[in-house]
């Protein structure tokens, strides 16, 4: 229970909890002790990351994701096309094969401002919401969202120019997603209107591949612009609300990145690729309080962290109902 | 500015860092407002689909799916824009383009509704409530000008739809694709769909009572239409197109109109400001 209740905690952007090494079990000593002390097993790591540098490859999950998610956003478009009904709707709400699904953070903003709930969206919400908790909740930003697709390419161009200098990384305080997240919550209970969905990239991204393409799509672009040039991935990292709404559901999901201090050596070629670092402070040196750490829930499952590690460190994990408690 | 001064410490750092987030959540927060300006600003009026509950409502409701757009057989449904603020990806019609007609019969945009922001309770068109028609140009009007109609009522690029039962009772095809020949054009009477259903109805009653037929299907209430929605009537030797009672908004008379602009057009202020989505 404690570790949900860290993994929220940061979820909610308080910074990780260091946890004494003194505290650590002695074993989980010994092995920080031990770490460095394999020095051909570390040259060789470094070799192999070199070639690595040197030739690029495609990052396996990260094409597996992309396709999934392409997959998701052109059934919607497909399905309307063809006439199948297959999967009606936008993201904010769909129904596939006529059974309902709501979007968990747009179906809050309805409930709170219109307050009145109709069973059909109580079905969607339930139905979406034991399928985002099964798959690990904030699965659905970098698995189904389509602005974390483009946000993605974005981000390659944002490396680029700050590379070359011509673009900066201002960080924020991630608890500005918390207060954004009241304040949409807020306003929806006080004007009685869906205010956030007025900005969402998520629907309007959505809508503008199914409906077709409008005005909206320019307020899309500025955001993306704002990233990169100014700070990387900022609307997923400090400001989406859906990301921490279904940051909650995937607290206490079965589904995770899994961490193995045995198999790490520290190169922190994961915390280059995360979205949200943070989670993976775990990995740092002399920081991992047990040998196996399940991975926070602000964790995306985007799974590059499992392409970028050299040693097999960082692997999926389905946790069994054993695991749980 | 000297290297020394750029450099800062951590506290600085920490506090530019935190003013910058305050700036970004008021910012985020600022701009997601800029969406109200429409709705209180009354910029946009729009004919919503049927069922649509009031205004205020209906915009808190809707999720923005796009659902009822999907159903739509003449997809006269369309997403707002950005330009209507919160009203960003809430259906609208614009019945001079393509209206209603209801030729899903069972109003599918209802029944497609996830949230109940087009209200569940209503099955027919006459318990329909988006608006009113209200002739605005009587002057023009080819019947008061004792006038027929001859040809395709909008062009032959009009691409707009509507059913014609006797055509084919379930595809609706292109008006352009109906030309007319009318004495004295009553296009806004002729293809109303409220008046369509009470002439059905009484044929329907007609044949029952003529002809023996075994237990047919018991008509459900309102599913024939009570009250009358449109009609000419000859005021001082003119034929004027009056609009009456059984007027639930629909916008085909608006579509169907020859003359341009419309002689009729919908308005959807009053009603709805009233109803509840639906006629009770």
């Amino acid at each position: 229970m404690s570790g949900i209740a860290e993994s929220l905690r940061v979820l909610l952007g308080g910074a990780p909890r260091r946890v004494s090494k003194k505290d650590f079990p002695e074993e989980v000593q010994e092995m920080h002790k031990h770490k460095f002390a394999d020095k051909e097993r570390i040259e060789a790591i470094h070799i192999e990351l070199r070639e690595k540098a040197a030739n690029k490859q495609p990052e396996k999950w990260r094409r597996k994701r992309w396709a999934v998610l392409a997959a998701v956003n052109l059934l919607f478009l497909v399905s309307y096309y063809l006439d199948i009904q297959l999967l009606e709707g936008a993201l904010t709400a769909s129904r596939f094969a006529g059974f309902h699904m709501a979007d968990l953070n747009s179906a809050l903003q309805v409930m709170l401002a219109f307050k009145h709930v109709v069973i059909n969206l109580i079905i969607g919400t339930v139905t979406i919401f034991i399928l985002w908790w099964l798959l690990g909740g904030r699965t659905f930003c970098s698995w189904v969202c389509p602005y974390h697709l483009v946000a993605e390419w974005a981000e390659m161009l944002h490396l680029k120019l700050v590379e070359k200098g011509w673009a900066k990384d201002y960080q924020f305080d991630r608890r500005s997603r918390t207060w954004l997240w009241l304040v949409f919550v807020i306003l929806a209970i006080v004007t009685g209107y869906t205010v956030y969905e007025t900005m969402s990239p998520t629907g309007i991204l959505s809508r503008a591949l199914i409906y077709g393409p409008g005005v909206a799509l320019i307020w899309v672009a500025l955001l993306l612009l704002f990233e990169i040039f100014f700070s990387r991935r900022a609307w997923c990292r400090y400001a989406c609300p859906i990301g921490l709404t279904y940051g909650f559901v995937g607290a206490t999901s079965p589904f995770t990145v899994h961490y193995k201090l045995p198999n790490c050596y520290h190169e922190g070629e994961c915390r280059k690729v995360c979205l949200v670092p943070h989670v993976l402070d775990t990995v740092l040196k002399g920081r991992a309080a047990e040998m196996e750490v399940d991975i926070g829930a602000d964790c995306t499952r985007c799974l590059r962290c499992v392409d970028a590690c050299p040693t097999g460190a960082l692997t999926i994990k389905y946790k069994g109902p054993g695991d749980l408690l | 500015m000297s290297k020394k001064a750029k450099r800062l410490t951590a506290k600085q750092k920490e506090r530019r860092k935190f003013l910058r987030s305050i700036a970004l959540t008021v910012g985020v927060t600022g701009i997601s407002l800029l969406g109200m300006v429409p709705v209180i600003g009354k910029w946009v009026e729009r004919l919503r689909p049927p069922g649509a509950l009031l205004e205020e409502e209906f915009l808190a409701a809707c999720i923005k799916c796009g659902q009822c757009v999907q159903v739509c057989p003449v997809e006269a449904i369309k997403l707002a824009d950005l330009t209507d603020g919160l009203g960003i990806g809430v259906p609208y019609i614009d019945s001079r383009a393509q209206a209603c007609d209801f030729s899903c019969d069972g109003l599918q945009c209802v029944l497609a509704c996830p949230t109940g922001a087009l209200i569940h309770e209503i099955s027919f068109p006459s318990q329909v409530d988006m608006g009113i028609a209200k002739v605005v140009q009587p002057a023009q009007c080819l019947a008061v000008l004792g006038q027929g109609f001859k040809g395709q009522a909008r062009g032959a690029d009009f691409p707009g739809k509507l059913r014609y039962a006797d055509i084919d009772r379930w595809n609706p095809i292109k008006v352009a694709d109906h030309p007319y020949d009318l004495e004295l054009c009553d296009l806004c009477v002729r293809q109303c769909p409220i008046e369509i259903s009470i002439v059905e109805c009484a044929l329907e009653d007609q044949r029952k009572s003529t002809a023996k037929i075994a237990r047919v299907a018991q008509r459900q209430e309102n599913e024939c239409p009570p009250k009358h929605a449109i009609e000419l009537r000859d005021i001082n030797g003119a034929m004027t197109p009056v609009i009456l009672e059984g007027c639930v908004g629909c916008g085909v008379c608006e579509m169907i109109c020859p003359i341009e602009p419309a002689v009729i057009v919908m308005d959807s202020s009053d009603s709805r400001a009233n109803s509840r989505g639906m006629r009770t």
